[in-house]
């Protein structure tokens, strides 16, 4: 809809020159992001009493990136992501409680539940409008709650899923207690499928669900089917976030009812308008920032850290739209604004 | 077994009757301004925290802490709208969401602040409590009064709406913004004072509902799904469409909880779903 508008109100000439000059995808990688990635692996060598911490990090931020995808790129409101992260915890979960202990099969087994039932949701999902699609992954959400609640045979309940046993990575390297393994295992884990999502993104496929999402009813002029596009964006941001739910559930050996709650939803959600939507790296910087926070404040004080991420969203959605990231892209646009007229 | 049924039913009607009371305000703010809303169970917590602090630190009689409940929640809403939430109409769905939730936590965060995490106990006058007989069957009195109220509340609104020039500047402000203000209807007051009124019946709802619902500082969380739902199910803009869609769930979930405990809400949500795939705007849609 912006598009529309900033299009007919301001002459073509103008509109042209705020745009980038038209390219091929480009996904080479800056200097800037292989700094960003070393930062993690600094944080392992600096603070190696916080090893379960920064993993916790990672793991929320690439489930805060699959909700990147979908809400970010593809401009599908969700509330209840939630459900994805928690049925690939409970299935990486259940497998190691019944013996299937290898880590890998097991993270790959929570991606493959969560995306079929990501698959199944996406078909509900695009069928309604913004309203409709928030009481639809609500409600999904709040159904596997509830289910995962009453079927405590299975899962344990309000008790959580405990007694995993999981065995050796690759064989090799055991869980240990301070975190090493973990840390390096949701690392890898993280790199990995972002690399993955940041060339989708910038994929021809990526481009397509930005313009789905800046002007639906151009799309299908341009011969795309935008409902099978949102499926499968959907289905895949289902799949990142059953991988994060099972590598959480592996690194902590635990699985709790509140991983499928509406509260983590909200917080994720939370997160990634902190740091920036639609940019992928957004959703880490959010994920790090909110997962600090609330380690430090709601050590102090919980009731006081559920009023300030209230003000803070309020604020972000008056005052500073873009988050974090669009905040700091706002300041490079000002500390160099000779580069928008390079023709 | 019938008795039984029909005792469920009623409870199902009365139950029904209060999430439409609290849900009619959040209808019209989605179907008038767009605009999601789902702090607006923060405005029927507020309702309940007013009737209970009047109830047991004043001792103001139960039926005339209700219309204070109402004024409170109608004068913040009237405050809220005029300072922040005018400035989000034109804002996307996303925007509007993280908003009302931010005003959420907010709220939940100070009635805890305020009034301590616990559950508020009520206590209702004496002709309130116990049962009386209806038409040879033994219901709640309470039960009968919210049913009493609700109507009452629901016949008054729809005079408002269809009888009186501030409804006629409603429904206009509802179908086409633009067409209104050009015929001279002060759209941007009328959607405070719809705000107003929305909120207000919502808080009546609230301090009504203490003895049905609860009262604790997570109520608007907890119950936001219900009047989200209320509003989705039955078509916003309307106020046939949610009193419709709120007494079919009233009546779902009591029934559900009651012959069904073990799948306990889980009724309630896969109603909506289905709900909602069969009829993706609404029961009842405002015609333009």
């Amino acid at each position: 809809m912006n598009a529309f508008t900033e299009t007919e109100t301001q002459p073509v000439a103008k509109v042209a020159a705020m745009l980038p000059a038209p390219k091929l995808p480009n996904d080479r990688w800056q200097p800037l992001e292989i700094v960003f990635w070393l930062l993690p692996i600094a944080a392992y060598f600096a603070f190696p009493g916080y090893l379960v911490l920064i993993s916790q990090i990672m793991i929320v931020g690439l489930f805060a990136v699959s909700l990147d995808l979908i809400l970010g790129y593809a401009g599908i409101v969700s509330l209840g992501h939630a459900a994805f992260f928690g049925l690939g915890a409970y299935t990486a979960g259940l497998l190691s409680v019944h013996g299937w202990g290898e880590p890998l099969s097991g993270l790959l087994a929570g991606g493959v539940v969560a995306g079929i039932a990501g698959l199944l949701t996406a078909f509900l999902v695009v069928r309604g409008q913004d309203l409709t699609r928030l009481m639809v992954t609500l409600g999904i959400c709040l159904m596997l709650f509830e289910a995962a609640n009453k079927a405590a045979f299975i899962t344990g309940g309000v008790d959580g899923l405990s007694g995993m046993m999981v065995g050796k990575l690759f064989g090799t390297f055991e869980f240990d207690l301070n975190g090493n393994v973990a840390f390096w295992y949701s690392f890898a884990v993280l790199f990995i499928v972002f690399a993955v999502m940041r060339r989708v993104v910038k994929s021809p496929f990526g481009l397509s669900l930005i313009g789905i999402r800046e002007g639906v009813r151009r799309m299908p002029s341009l011969g795309v089917n935008v409902n099978r596009r949102l499926v499968g964006v959907f289905t895949l941001g289902a799949v990142v976030a059953g991988l994060a739910g099972a590598l959480l559930a592996q690194t902590t050996q635990f699985v709790g009812l509140d991983s499928l709650g509406f509260p983590r939803s909200a917080e994720l959600v939370i997160m990634l308008v902190l740091g920036g939507t639609g940019r992928l790296y957004g959703a880490l910087v959010g994920a790090a920032v909110f997962m600090l926070a609330q380690d430090y404040i709601a050590g102090l004080n919980p009731t006081y850290w559920q009023f300030y991420i209230g003000l803070l969203l309020v604020l972000i959605v008056l005052f500073a739209r873009g988050g974090i990231l669009g905040g700091l892209e706002r300041l490079l646009q000002l500390v160099k604004p000779q580069r928008k007229e390079q023709p | 077994m019938l008795a039984n049924f029909a005792g469920v039913l009623f409870d199902g009607i009365a139950y029904g009757s209060l999430l439409f009371l609290i849900s009619v305000g959040l209808s019209v703010t989605m179907g008038m301004m767009n605009f999601i809303n789902l702090a607006h169970g923060a405005f029927a917590m507020l309702g309940g925290y007013v009737s209970v602090s009047l109830l047991s630190r004043f001792g103001v009689p139960f039926l005339a802490s209700l219309p204070l409940a109402f004024i409170a929640s109608a004068l913040v809403g009237l405050v809220l709208e005029r300072v922040l939430y005018r400035r989000l109409y034109k804002a996307s769905h996303l925007d509007q969401v993280l908003f009302s939730i931010g005003l959420t936590f907010m709220a939940v965060a100070g009635a805890t602040y305020f009034y301590g995490p616990t559950q508020q106990p009520v206590v209702l006058p004496d002709w309130l409590r116990g049962q009386v007989s209806l038409l040879g069957l033994d219901v709640g009195a309470y039960r009968v009064f919210l049913i009493g109220v609700v109507v009452l509340v629901t016949v008054a609104l729809g005079l408002l709406i269809e009888r009186t020039r501030f409804g006629a500047q409603i429904r206009a402000s509802v179908d086409n913004q633009t067409a209104a203000a050009g015929l001279g209807i002060n759209v941007s007051l009328v959607f405070s004072l719809t705000f107003a009124l929305g909120s207000g019946l919502a808080g009546l709802g609230g301090g009504l509902g203490i003895d049905v619902l609860g009262l604790d500082p997570t109520f608007p969380v907890k119950y936001m799904v219900y009047f989200l739902l209320v509003v989705a199910v039955g078509g916003a803009g309307t106020i046939k469409g949610p009193l419709l869609a709120a007494i079919i769930l009233g009546v779902f979930d009591v029934a559900g909880k009651y012959y069904v405990p073990e799948v306990g809400a889980f009724v309630i949500y896969a109603l909506m779903v289905v709900l909602l795939i069969l009829f993706p705007m609404g029961l009842m849609r405002r015609k333009a």
